[in-house]
């Protein structure tokens, strides 16, 4: 079980040059939300909604202005991301991140393997199967460097398959949709689908898609930093897909500007 | 030979035992162990230090190995090697120097490799350098390669100098005929206060000759290096070099390359990049649960694999 309590992130001008002096921006405006075992849930809303800063929060890549995140009962708020990863929560990037010389298999090994360097090695068949799972060959992968050689749609898939090498009860995905192609979407919900039904790993889901939120059990809608609007999709869905224009989730709080 | 020997023997050739093909070690300014096969010949040069390595032609598929080692402090020595690889010839050769010093005098070994190559021949050289023990003296490396790649003939160099060498110039040129190419593969890393020179002069003289020059490096600690090269295009010809350099802590990184050309179908490119291991990376990896330490290994290991 994950709880977010009175999460709040603000940047201060340092960080933001679009802003004058002294002042500081809420990017995340106390938060409160409990995500249960066996979750599928997505997170959706206007860019610059605090989305992916959410994401980044529950993962350790940004910490809290103050608040707290507590994890099966563990205050993880002050830990590192390594801490959070051994304790089973995975992040996949939005972008994610190139390496010279660290080829496909590495990286699905270290993902896979014990978080130890170079802990038990992963077989070539388990890799083949995640591969495979993000529609990619193998053979044609595992000795290629993660690096510019490959489109930003091959890295995205390999991303996604060193979530699924790693198989922790919870994952977050940061816009696993961005940049990938009509095909391979296809192929993408069927591999949250099957993370959702082979086992009892909780999946936060980011996301702009209908599709994904399709598939998901609940919604949570976020707008400028706060929560607008959470529950089942069934309840939620029908009035996003309403327009943005008419969507009683999206008409944004009086600025505070 | 003693274990210190052999064990700068296994860093610099990967040799456990004696390697098969021809083959000539040198340890502490001699020449201890000698082979030869019926298409490779190791001659001992007789107005200086050093021997002449002569490859038949259509020689194929053959190694030669010639390490050399240094374990006594304090010595000093300048060897001049020069291979004549024939005409339709395929060999790998592997050379390389280990210095144990653990002394308080400087021991140094530079070396000129000449390497006269024929047409449609492919030579592969690998050269390791290594440097181990705790004495003040300096482990000192200078190592000046020249090359001349005869009409498509095809010159794949890899330097690897990851460990242990206080202070090395190195200077690798070549020149390269009709439909001759060279690919050059250089990985090294720097620590403490250690400094390393790296220059490459190549000069595409043959019409359709062709370089690739690719260097990876690590500056860690207060180490400095400095990469250098220039290529020359002559004729219709492709020139690439690329340097790209991680530095850390305290460490300075110079990339200086240089293109130039005389010739309208001359295409040559220079790209250099430094910069300190990317903050994301980082991230990346502990979010797959390594620490702080283990990611940056990984991707430096990864980087200079």
């Amino acid at each position: 079980m994950l709880e977010l309590r009175n999460l709040c992130f603000q940047v201060s001008d340092d960080a933001d040059a679009r802003m004058e002096a002294g002042q500081s921006r809420e990017i995340i405006r106390d938060i409160n939300l409990t995500f249960e075992d066996h979750a599928f849930i997505a997170i959706t809303g206007p860019n610059g909604g605090g989305k992916s800063t959410l994401a980044k929060l529950i993962m350790g890549i940004q910490r809290p202005t103050s608040g707290q995140i507590i994890y099966n009962g563990t205050d993880i708020t002050q830990m590192s991301i390594t801490e959070r990863a051994k304790l089973g929560i995975s992040f996949a990037f939005q972008q994610p991140v190139r390496f010279k010389g660290i080829k496909v298999r590495d990286l699905i090994q270290l993902a896979a393997g014990s978080a130890e360097v170079g802990g038990s090695k992963v077989k070539f068949p388990d890799i083949c199967d995640y591969l495979s799972k993000v529609g990619l060959c193998a053979r044609d992968y595992v000795n290629r460097d993660v690096d510019a050689s490959l489109s930003g749609g091959e890295l995205k898939r390999i991303e996604i398959a060193t979530i699924i090498a790693r198989n922790t009860p919870l994952s977050v995905f940061d816009e696993p949709e961005a940049g990938i192609d009509l095909w391979s979407f296809n192929n993408l919900i069927q591999v949250f689908e099957e993370m959702r039904l082979e086992s009892d790993n909780s999946l936060i889901i980011i996301s702009h898609q209908e599709r994904i939120l399709n598939i998901a059990d609940e919604i949570v809608v976020l707008a400028e930093g706060a929560v607008q609007a959470r529950g089942q999709r069934s309840d939620i869905l029908p009035e996003l897909l309403k327009g943005t224009e008419g969507c009683k989730f999206y008409r944004q709080p009086a600025s505070t500007k | 030979m003693d274990e210190i020997q052999k064990n700068l023997l296994e860093q610099v050739a990967g040799l456990h035992e004696m390697p098969a093909g021809a083959y000539n070690i040198r340890a502490n300014g001699k020449s201890v162990e000698r082979s030869t096969t019926a298409h490779i010949d190791i001659v001992t040069k007789e107005d200086r230090q050093g021997i002449d390595i002569v490859i038949k032609p259509g020689t194929k598929k053959e190694s030669v190995h010639i390490p050399v080692v240094l374990s006594q402090s304090g010595l000093t020595e300048m060897v001049y090697n020069d291979f004549y690889v024939g005409d339709d010839c395929d060999v790998t050769i592997v050379a390389g120097c280990g210095i144990h010093n653990s002394g308080d005098s400087d021991s140094r070994h530079d070396g000129l490799h000449s390497f006269y190559i024929g047409k449609n021949s492919h030579v592969k050289y690998v050269e390791k350098h290594y440097g181990s023990g705790d004495g003040r003296g300096g482990r000192i490396m200078n190592p000046e390669t020249k090359v001349e790649v005869g009409e498509n003939s095809f010159m794949e160099m890899e330097t690897v100098q990851i460990k242990g060498v206080d202070s090395t110039k190195r200077l690798t040129s070549a020149k390269l005929a009709e439909g001759a190419r060279i690919v050059v593969t250089e990985k090294l890393m720097t620590h403490g206060s250690q400094f390393a020179e790296t220059s490459f002069q190549v000069d595409l003289d043959g019409e359709g000759s062709s370089a690739n020059i690719i260097s990876r490096s690590v500056a860690r600690d207060d180490s400095r290096q400095v990469f250098y090269s220039k290529i020359n295009g002559n004729n219709r010809c492709k020139g690439h070099s690329e340097c790209d350099g991680i530095i850390m802590d305290r460490a300075h990184i110079s990339a200086i390359p240089e293109i130039t050309a005389v010739h309208l179908d001359a295409e040559l490119i220079h790209e250099a990049a430094i910069g300190k291991i990317a903050g994301e990376q980082i991230t990346k990896l502990m979010t797959l649960g390594l620490t702080e330490a283990e990611a940056e290994a990984q991707i430096v290991n990864g980087f200079l694999k």
